[in-house]
């Protein structure tokens, strides 16, 4: 066990790794702007250029300003190129929302996703079931950005039922923040609730096939509890894996949710970064948020090695 | 000459594909849902034809400065304050149906059409781009193992890794400043091929690892045992006896695939990086839209509600090929699972 787990933080350091540098040749290599050009404004002099070229390291070799990027980035005295601000406080900064944003939403969609999941496979084949179906699919096929702003548009600004704009933190004013993330969670959320319904229901479909919960039923359980205690907690385990994956993903900033919203979190700052071709921000952001990813990965892989001594052995089984 | 009766054959002598396609005739959902997209897709192949011999105008022409009679009352297209004309359905004859998009003064309904051919072009097209990698990759992978199938596999964990709007948005705005150079091939910064590619490429890892995965089982039945013994090759065994065996698989996962795409680049081009100026597609519409979406809701609403139809429809004709398809629990709930990571991190 102790050997697997150290096999998949090393596999963890090096997709880290690969990612960075991945990030830092799609904004080097592929000729978009230089940097220093666009820091030095327009009509700058040729020697302010060149001034910046040579204070920034823009004219060392590319393995030498990876090197130094990488150093800045865990020391933690990263400057972004636009508006040379610290990357760590804004990135600091940004995490309550981020965060709040993520938990709350990750909540409705944990609670509804069951709950759709459920009663769509209890009634499999049904009427409800088939609406559930359909109420689900569409979650998924809803475009996020454009729901938030289509609510926005007829719950905030038209009837001024919600707040439009803004974060406020938890600490200050509790119930405000709640009321101030409602819309952004439930336009997450939506997306979620129709695919871990979905996942659910497949799930527990499978799982009402298995012998022990014929077993179960010869036993004379009634059919709430062969469905609560035998199918839908060995259900869940597939749910509980895709949820650990997505809220690592998520952690790396709802991008689109965020900007629209004006949470100003950690997503919205990405995208602030990306349209300036500010690469150090990105860099941070992105390694940050796969920091996550990986992270969730390799908890989700160990917890199953864990539980299932067949995948410690084959390393080949996933 | 009477037909012959090939029904005599019976269930008996059906082929699976045969057997799907009678599953998938009764799937009423799934028929109604593919009905519904047939009608998109004639829809936004009609756009010639209405933007020719109805509204008389192209996607990108302008009309700000203009008026127009509707219902004998001359208005402009573009008001003073910069409002677009609201929709006028017949009213003009069928000009500006669904009125202008902006105060660029371009009829809206036009640019309907000509973003959802955008639109599916760039989804359908990037979804067959993933496909055939995907596959290749996966084949390969699966079927050699050992150090070609750690290399594919941690090529794919870093992408997988990669948050993919982000992976997406980076990808479409830097090749959108310079453009692309493929050997001697160059494409421009502008091109609608950029953000094929770009969707096209961050998908492939979603569909390549269930895809291995199944691989790596079918890899082992005696079938490959079989052909290998009377001495087919790598090639033979991977595309003659594999490739055949993933066909169902791969078709599922296309059309979910096409609807996830749907989703990304309305997403890409939402925020600037997908379809550029002054081409249209749904998503950017939606960004154009929403500039004015406190007095002209309908411009947002209606790329939007494209959007969704769309992806719904391909959605429930996907779940509908996968019940008719696949009988086999793991693969569907494998393909859930893949697609909902592909669409968790595209949010």
């Amino acid at each position: 066990m102790g050997r697997f787990v150290l096999r998949r933080l090393l596999g963890m350091v090096v997709v880290l790794f690969a990612i960075s540098v991945l990030t830092f040749l799609i904004f080097n290599v592929i000729p978009a702007s230089d940097p220093a050009r666009s820091m030095a404004g327009k009509n700058a002099s040729p020697q302010l250029v060149a001034n910046i070229t040579e204070e920034w390291g823009f004219d060392e070799p590319l393995p030498q300003q990876y090197l130094t990027m990488m150093g800045k980035i865990f020391s933690g005295d990263l400057i972004s190129y636009e508006g040379r601000e610290p990357v760590d406080e804004r990135i600091v900064e940004g995490i309550p929302a981020t965060v709040s944003l993520c938990i709350g939403a990750a909540v409705i969609w944990m609670f509804f996703g069951i709950l759709f999941g459920y009663l769509s496979a209890v009634r499999e084949g049904g009427k409800l079931d088939r609406v559930l179906t359909i109420v689900a699919v569409t979650g998924i096929s809803v475009p996020v950005f454009w729901l938030a702003a289509v609510l926005l548009n007829y719950l905030a600004y038209e009837t001024g039922i919600f707040p439009s704009y803004g974060y406020v933190e938890f600490v200050d004013e509790p119930l405000d923040w709640a009321y101030h993330l409602i819309l952004p969670w439930i336009t997450l959320a939506i997306v979620y609730v129709g695919f871990y319904s979905r996942v659910l229901r497949s799930s527990m479909i499978d799982v009402m096939d298995e012998d022990y919960v014929r077993t179960a039923r010869a036993k004379g359980l009634s059919e709430r509890r062969v469905m609560t205690r035998h199918v839908l907690r060995n259900a869940l385990i597939p749910i509980v894996t895709l949820f650990g994956l997505d809220v690592g993903a998520l952690l790396g900033g709802a991008i689109l949710v965020e900007g629209i919203f004006g949470l100003n979190g950690v997503g919205q700052y990405a995208v602030e970064s990306l349209t300036n071709l500010d690469l150090p921000p990105i860099m941070a952001i992105v390694l940050y948020g796969a920091f996550f990813v990986v992270l969730f990965n390799a908890l989700v892989d160990i917890a199953y090695a864990y539980l299932n001594p067949r995948v410690r052995l084959g390393s080949s089984a996933r | 000459m009477p037909a012959e009766p090939i029904a005599n054959a019976g269930p008996a002598g059906s082929s699976p594909w045969a057997l799907a396609f009678r599953d998938l005739r009764r799937n009423r959902l799934a028929l109604a849902f593919f009905a519904l997209f047939v009608l998109i897709v004639a829809f936004v192949l009609a756009a010639p034809l209405w933007a020719d011999h109805v509204a008389d105008t192209g996607p990108n022409a302008t009309h700000t400065l203009e008026r127009i009679t509707v219902d004998g009352e001359r208005r402009d297209v573009v008001n003073p304050e910069g409002r677009p004309i609201d929709p006028v359905w017949f009213g003009a004859g069928g000009k500006f149906f669904l009125g202008a998009d902006s105060r660029l003064g371009r009829d809206e309904m036009v640019r309907v059409m000509y973003g959802g051919r955008v639109s599916l072009f760039i989804c359908i097209v990037a979804a067959l781009i993933t496909t055939v990698l995907a596959t290749t990759f996966a084949l390969l992978a699966g079927y050699f193992r050992g150090a070609t199938d750690s290399v594919i596999s941690r090529t794919m964990d870093v992408i997988w890794a990669f948050p993919v709007l982000l992976l997406a948005i980076a990808l479409g705005l830097v090749l959108a400043v310079g453009g692309l150079q493929i050997g001697p091939l160059h494409i421009s910064g502008s091109s609608i091929w950029i953000p094929i590619l770009v969707i096209g490429f961050v998908s492939i890892p979603y569909m390549a690892r269930p895809l291995r995965g199944e691989v790596l089982s079918l890899r082992e039945k005696e079938f490959v045992e079989a052909a290998e013994a009377q001495g087919a090759g790598p090639l033979r065994v991977m595309f003659g006896e594999l490739l055949p065996n993933l066909s169902s698989t791969i078709i599922v996962f296309f059309t979910l695939n096409v609807a996830t795409n749907m989703l990304l680049e309305s997403a890409l081009s939402f925020l600037g990086v997908g379809v550029q100026p002054p081409n249209a597609s749904w998503g950017s519409m939606i960004a154009t839209g929403n500039e004015l979406i406190t007095s002209a809701p309908l411009l947002t609403i209606i790329p939007g509600t494209m959007i969704l139809l769309t992806a719904l429809s391909l959605n429930v004709i996907g779940d509908g090929l996968r019940d008719a398809l696949d009988s086999k629990s793991k693969v569907r709930l494998e393909a859930h699972a893949g697609m909902a990571e592909s669409k968790g991190t595209s949010v």
